[in-house]
């Protein structure tokens, strides 16, 4: 199992084969459509996350002390965002989790393409992943 | 003559870069850009005149309050008012709104109705909910047509004596559609209720005369009539604002203050406790004057230009849905493209330098009644121009490819 580092240094260089900011947005486009069928169970309101423009649900398991996590969007840059986000941090312990400095997001340029309005539901997003990190790491 | 191209010269912010690209602004129906003329109003004010208004014996406060005063006479003279003390500056139409609610808790009880419209922004729904929380009354709402206009049978049925008040906008931010505010108001007041319009996306676009419509309150906000942010008005007639409680207590709204009574002062100094806005009211007055110097009729002309135009263009791209598509609208498309999220839509055209609105608009109400996550808005103002409406028309085709 890769680290968490070491999946975003994988994301750092693929986005670096990127020429200008459209070819980023398809790629997040792609990486959205190509996301996992999410459970329609788990549409619930309790997991939405709030701070988007768009609808975020997620939700996370936790087994053999490792967490994974299934996300959905109603909108597809969105959904694109969240699949590199559980890429990063689902099959990961809770620890590691918590202790994760998040470098990919600024260092693929996606900051400066995204509003603030964007911006700060992709904050909500990871904030949401920690908090339930340390749910289940003071649940063990 | 109106020659947009000189025009936009007056616009500094017009001639910015986004990613490289010339900016597009079409969100004016958040907020207008300022001409060249109100932003040095403002410096002005800030170098040769700062000083703080109607107490000091000193000639920069005579400075500044001559020209706080007659911004005041600017506002009232183009909103038709009869007298200037029937303006209140505030800091806008949300804050013009509030002032009105919390001063009618005290004249409504459990057996009264108010009615508002499904089309109004938050900011005229919340106030009016929280009034009927702590009064009892019972808030009634006119529903709207598929075409986004008002449902007024509905309306007619829902006017009954127990009617105190009736709030509309005089046009939807979401949707653009004017609403026939002089017919609304005259069965109102045959019914023996008061009416306040909601100006904030009307103002900008239509010559209003608060006289001729016989409205009781207006509220109005600076910023979407080219003025700077945190200003606006209230109007309301004479007595109706004489009888209304004040608002905030502090200083500039007193007569005398002892510690067993305080005696109110006089309109408009009631409802303006604590130093204003001073500058933002200076440029405001400016703004007026600019706005005039281009002329209403010139600006409603060039605005239905520019909203045909896009209407057209709009609907030749496959898989449009324009919200709220009659005939009585300004300058406003509320639109959705396909199946896509409008948030997506609006990211991508930002990248391409075109700003418009993507959400709900304050609006959740109508898009309930759409059944709509949000829509994507695109509002022009006068110093936009056809060729910017290709541009994002084109943009929203390469956006739409994008997402497949």
């Amino acid at each position: 199992m890769q680290t968490i580092q070491e999946i975003q240094n994988d994301i750092i260089d693929e986005f670096n084969f990127f020429e200008d900011w459209s070819e980023k947005y398809q790629y997040l486009i792609d990486l959205g459509k190509n996301l996992p069928e999410f459970d329609n169970e788990l549409r619930l309101d309790s997991n939405l996350i709030r701070g988007c423009q768009s609808k975020v649900w997620l939700s996370s398991s936790f087994n053999n002390n490792i967490v994974m996590f299934e996300a959905d969007s109603d909108a597809i840059i969105s959904k694109g965002i969240i699949s590199l986000l559980i890429r990063v941090f689902s099959g990961q312990n809770p620890e590691e989790i918590l202790a994760a400095k998040i470098d990919f997001i600024d260092k693929i340029g996606l900051n400066t393409h995204l509003s603030q309005t964007r911006a700060n539901g992709l904050l909500a997003m990871i904030k949401q992943i920690k908090i339930y990190a340390l749910a289940y790491q003071s649940k063990k | 003559m109106f020659d947009v191209y000189k025009i936009r010269e007056d616009f500094p912010i017009l001639s910015r870069k986004i990613n490289d690209t010339d900016l597009v602004y079409f969100d004016n129906a958040a907020t207008s850009q300022t001409p060249i003329q109100v932003i040095d109003a403002i410096a002005n004010y800030y170098k040769n005149h700062n000083s703080n208004i109607h107490r000091g014996l000193h000639s920069l406060s005579a400075d500044a309050t001559t020209q706080y005063e007659q911004s005041r006479t600017k506002v009232r003279e183009h909103f038709g008012a009869s007298s200037n003390h029937e303006i209140i500056f505030t800091s806008g139409t949300t804050h013009g709104i509030n002032i009105v609610s919390s001063g009618l808790q005290s004249s409504l009880t459990k057996s009264d109705e108010i009615i508002i419209s499904a089309m109004e922004h938050h900011s005229n729904i919340v106030p009016w909910q929280m009034l009927c929380d702590k009064t009892g009354a019972k808030l009634k709402v006119i529903p709207i047509n598929n075409d986004g206009t008002l449902n007024l049978d509905e309306y007619k049925s829902l006017l009954n004596p127990n009617v105190k008040f009736v709030f509309v906008n005089h046009v939807s931010n979401t949707l653009g559609t004017i609403n026939p505010i002089e017919y609304i108001i005259e069965l109102a007041h045959k019914n023996k209720s008061q009416v306040l319009v909601d100006g904030a996306q009307g103002a900008a676009h239509i010559k209003t005369n608060l006289m001729d419509l016989n409205v009781d309150y207006y509220v109005a906000s600076a910023h979407k009539l080219c003025g700077p942010t945190g200003v606006g008005f209230l109007y309301g007639k004479s007595k109706l604002l004489e009888s209304l409680p004040a608002y905030q207590g502090g200083g500039e709204m007193i007569s005398t203050v002892t510690f067993d009574k305080t005696e109110y002062a006089e309109l408009p100094h009631k409802f303006e406790a604590g130093t204003p806005n001073i500058a933002g009211v200076i440029g405001f007055g400016v703004a007026l004057d600019y706005m005039n110097s281009i002329g209403f009729e010139n600006i409603e002309n060039h605005e239905r230009e520019l909203l045909d135009y896009a209407t057209e263009n709009l609907k030749k791209i496959d898989g449009i849905k324009i919200y709220g598509d009659n005939n009585q609208k300004i300058s406003v498309i509320s639109f959705n493209l396909a199946k896509h999220h409008p948030s997506d839509i609006g990211s991508i055209l930002d990248q391409f330098g075109v700003a418009v609105r993507t959400g709900q608009h304050c609006t959740q109400p109508i898009m309930d009644f759409y059944k709509i996550p949000g829509t994507i808005r695109a509002s022009f103002s006068f110093y936009n121009t056809k060729s910017e409406i290709d541009l994002f028309i084109d943009a929203l085709k390469k956006a739409s490819k994008m997402l497949g």
